[in-house]
């Protein structure tokens, strides 16, 4: 064990830290955002990427600083921003562009990554259908290839952001007679091409975050495919594994908690402050222990990654875990509340602007999407204890 | 920045794993168990061997000199054996609380004899931390007068650390003219609590802890810590043995382990405690280079792990059906030693009081 820094990350983190001392009043507003949203205007973009403190790995060619990968010079920039809760900035998509870098051909690499590098070209997600959740590998969505062009029909749903994104990268159908995981295919399109209509789905929280995505003969250039034809499944994993990997922030919980203990030191019930109670003083030093573990547990999976070592069942709880004491974290503060917890939309008395009620919600989905809690149990059971799969039924 | 054991505490830890697995099995903690022993002195002489009582006693005084992981390291192998020897209190709060508080005399008299395996201390301050059944203990001029409950490690101790109500603590002989000891029956066969009577007993205080409560609340954060660590151990094997389990036992022509229903369980099992050997690990290694962290996550290790103890105990038990609850799988030992960590040197609801005073919340 050790957890001292050496002096090049010492230094480093001071460069942050100066860094985020001097700029911060440029930033955005953090204790307001919710994730997902858009919410890093493209000119704090610019200013991270020049020093580094976002796409921080991808190449200069591709609009990135092109910096070494170091896990350790990321995890610093992360803690440095949560503290001084300044939000990051972000590398292109999470999910897309380090899939389009690693399987991507270079006019693609060309296309894609510096546009969406800058924030000039954003992304929405085409993998859920109405039939295809947790058992996505059966999805539906067809794409014929007619001449030079791929014809998709069919509907997506829970596409986050389809309303106001440029792009879409899409799993369809292209070799309907192939077993389910080997037919699938994985295409890039606009989301101005023809035959794309787009409904909201308006969520409990009240907006219309997600969305219905229609298909209709749309008709997209044959070469917009990442990977080869029937590999789509393979490549959507490469994604899938950024998109977990991302989940469930242990110094994210942190900072929330610490939120949550200046709360309780401020509001009060009878004149009494809430921390003075003994019940909600417990339930909120349960929650500190359950965070802690999964801090240093953070740690432990960051060491394992630094050293190119497989992390093992420390990495497969993360999400689980993660979400699960986020939802109640936001649980807890709204019982704090107590009455002002119920106030919404921009209410007087409002607390936090709303935060609580709204995390509350959106953590209930987390939990749900990118892989269901059940599913994240089926994982950790069949993957990392190595238990039987249920016996398969066939398609009727 | 490295969170990961080194090679040597690997080594040590598998050293430990591998003679309990063949040294100290089922068979022979049933034995123990079954006799109301209150240690196997074979274990005990083997891990003597080891160095497992000198963990974390100076080399100047016949220990082996390693630091608060080490120690939980060992714990934890212990806890996945259910070893019914002594630990917590007699190899690792006695020798800490000696080594911060106790004279030069002190030291020499009893940590090379606690090294060597020649000495068990049994440690009394629960009083210290929630009084029930007792008028706890009172030091006025060389004498202790009242009674310590559940003294652990204390059975058959050859000697016995006492805290009285000011904080200080005593060195005291349990054959010594005014003291009387009573084996308590506890859940736990493996190891042993005493409940010690004290009518005007001689004292041998340690100085360090005279008129400074310090040396007290470092011994008692290091068995919590010791006690979480136990904890651990036990609770990953109660997992290990569903795991195994889940994966023959067969009903409706298939593994049990292939039905949901179970495998969320392991699932669940798994998730809960995977995070707490991260805690375990931090919290020792707090210790000595995070000083002022160290109450803080002793006291979250503590309840922590006496909380997620609580459910893998429960659901291990269910994973095995009926078999979970027969004297003859046993599982019970893993059981009962989870339960005994988690009453002994506060139950979670007062430990996590301790750390709202620590941070100073309330």
């Amino acid at each position: 064990m050790d957890l001292e820094y050496s002096p090049e990350y010492r230094a480093f983190r001071d460069e942050v830290r100066t860094f985020l001392d001097e700029n911060k009043h440029r930033a955005p507003n953090a204790a307001r955002m919710i994730p997902g949203r858009p919410n890093s205007p493209k000119e704090w973009q610019q200013l991270l990427i020049e020093h580094g403190y976002a796409a921080r790995t991808i190449p200069k060619e591709y609009g990135g600083y092109g910096a070494e990968p170091d896990i350790l010079k990321t995890r610093i920039i992360a803690e440095e921003f949560a503290r001084a809760r300044v939000p990051t900035g972000h590398s292109g998509d999470n999910r897309l562009v380090p899939t389009v870098l690693e399987l991507g051909t270079e006019e693609q690499k060309q296309w894609l990554v510096p546009p969406s590098v800058r924030g000039e070209m954003t992304w929405c997600q085409g993998y859920s259908e109405p039939g295809s959740g947790s058992d996505l590998a059966s999805l539906s969505t067809k794409a014929e290839l007619d001449g030079d062009e791929w014809v998709i029909n069919g509907q997506k749903i829970w596409t986050s952001g389809a309303q106001n994104a440029d792009m879409m990268f899409c799993l369809v159908r292209t070799e309907p007679d192939a077993p389910k995981h080997n037919g699938i295919s994985y295409l890039v399109f606009s989301m101005d091409t023809p035959g794309i209509e787009v409904r909201p789905l308006v969520s409990m929280m009240g907006d219309a975050f997600f969305n219905e995505v229609f298909f209709t003969d749309v008709r997209v250039p044959k070469d917009q495919i990442i990977g080869k034809r029937g590999e789509g499944w393979f490549v959507a994993n490469t994604t899938l594994r950024y998109e977990r990997g991302g989940l469930g922030d242990p110094n994210e919980a942190e900072n929330r908690l610490n939120r949550i203990v200046d709360m309780m030191k401020r509001e009060t019930v009878s004149g009494e402050r809430l921390i003075d109670n003994p019940i909600y003083r417990d339930r909120l030093l349960k929650l500190q222990g359950q965070i802690l573990a999964m801090k240093f547990n953070g740690m432990r999976v960051l060491s394992h990654n630094i050293k190119g070592e497989e992390p093992g069942m420390a990495r497969w709880i993360v999400k689980l875990n993660g979400c699960e004491l986020n939802h109640q974290m936001a649980g807890l503060a709204i019982d704090v509340l107590g009455e002002l917890g119920l106030l919404y939309d921009g209410s007087d008395y409002l607390r936090d602007g709303g935060f609580w009620q709204a995390r509350y919600m959106l953590d209930l989905g987390l939990i749900i999407g990118g892989g269901t809690a059940q599913i994240q149990k089926n994982m950790i059971g069949e993957r990392a204890l190595g238990l039987p799969k249920e016996p398969k039924v066939e398609a009727a | 920045m490295d969170f990961a054991l080194s090679e040597e505490q690997r080594m040590l830890q598998d050293s430990i794993s591998g003679y309990l697995e063949s040294g100290c099995p089922l068979t022979r903690v049933r034995e123990v168990a079954e006799a109301r022993d209150d240690r196997a002195d074979d274990v005990w002489e083997e891990l003597t061997n080891l160095g497992v009582h000198g963990v974390l006693i100076d080399e100047d005084y016949g220990g082996v000199g390693l630091g608060c992981l080490e120690a939980a390291l060992i714990a934890e192998a212990l806890g996945h054996a259910v070893a019914p020897v002594p630990y917590a209190a007699s190899s690792i709060m006695a020798p800490t609380a000696l080594a911060m508080a106790g004279s030069d005399e002190q030291k020499e008299a009893w940590l090379p004899r606690i090294a060597g395996g020649e000495a068990v201390v049994g440690v009394g301050v629960t009083e210290q931390i929630g009084r029930r059944e007792t008028e706890g203990v009172t030091s006025a001029d060389g004498k202790l007068n009242g009674k310590a409950m559940f003294v652990l490690d204390g059975a058959s101790a050859d000697v016995l650390m006492i805290a009285s109500d000011d904080g200080a603590l005593h060195l005291v002989d349990p054959n010594g003219p005014g003291v009387t000891r009573n084996k308590l029956k506890t859940i736990d066969r493996t190891r042993t609590v005493a409940e010690i009577g004290l009518d005007g007993a001689s004292s041998d205080v340690l100085p360090g802890s005279d008129a400074n409560r310090e040396p007290l609340l470092t011994t008692i954060d290091v068995g919590r810590m010791i006690l979480a660590a136990d904890t651990l151990g036990a609770a990953q094997s109660m997992l290990d043995k569903s795991v195994d389990y889940a994966k023959e036992r067969r009903q409706f022509n298939r593994v049990i382990g292939s039905f949901q229903a179970v495998k969320h369980m392991c699932a669940e099992m798994a998730a809960e405690l995977e995070p707490c050997r991260s805690l375990v690990w931090y919290t020792a290694h707090a210790y000595a280079a995070i000083p002022e962290e160290g109450r803080l996550m002793a006291c979250h290790a503590k309840a922590h792990l006496a909380e997620v103890g609580k459910f893998v105990a429960r659901k291990s038990t269910e994973v095995h059906g009926g078999m979970g609850i027969t004297d003859l799988l046993g599982l019970h030992y893993w059981f009962k030693r989870i339960g005994f960590n988690r009453q002994l040197l506060g139950a979670p609801e007062l430990v996590r009081e301790e750390a709202a005073q620590v941070q100073e919340w309330v």
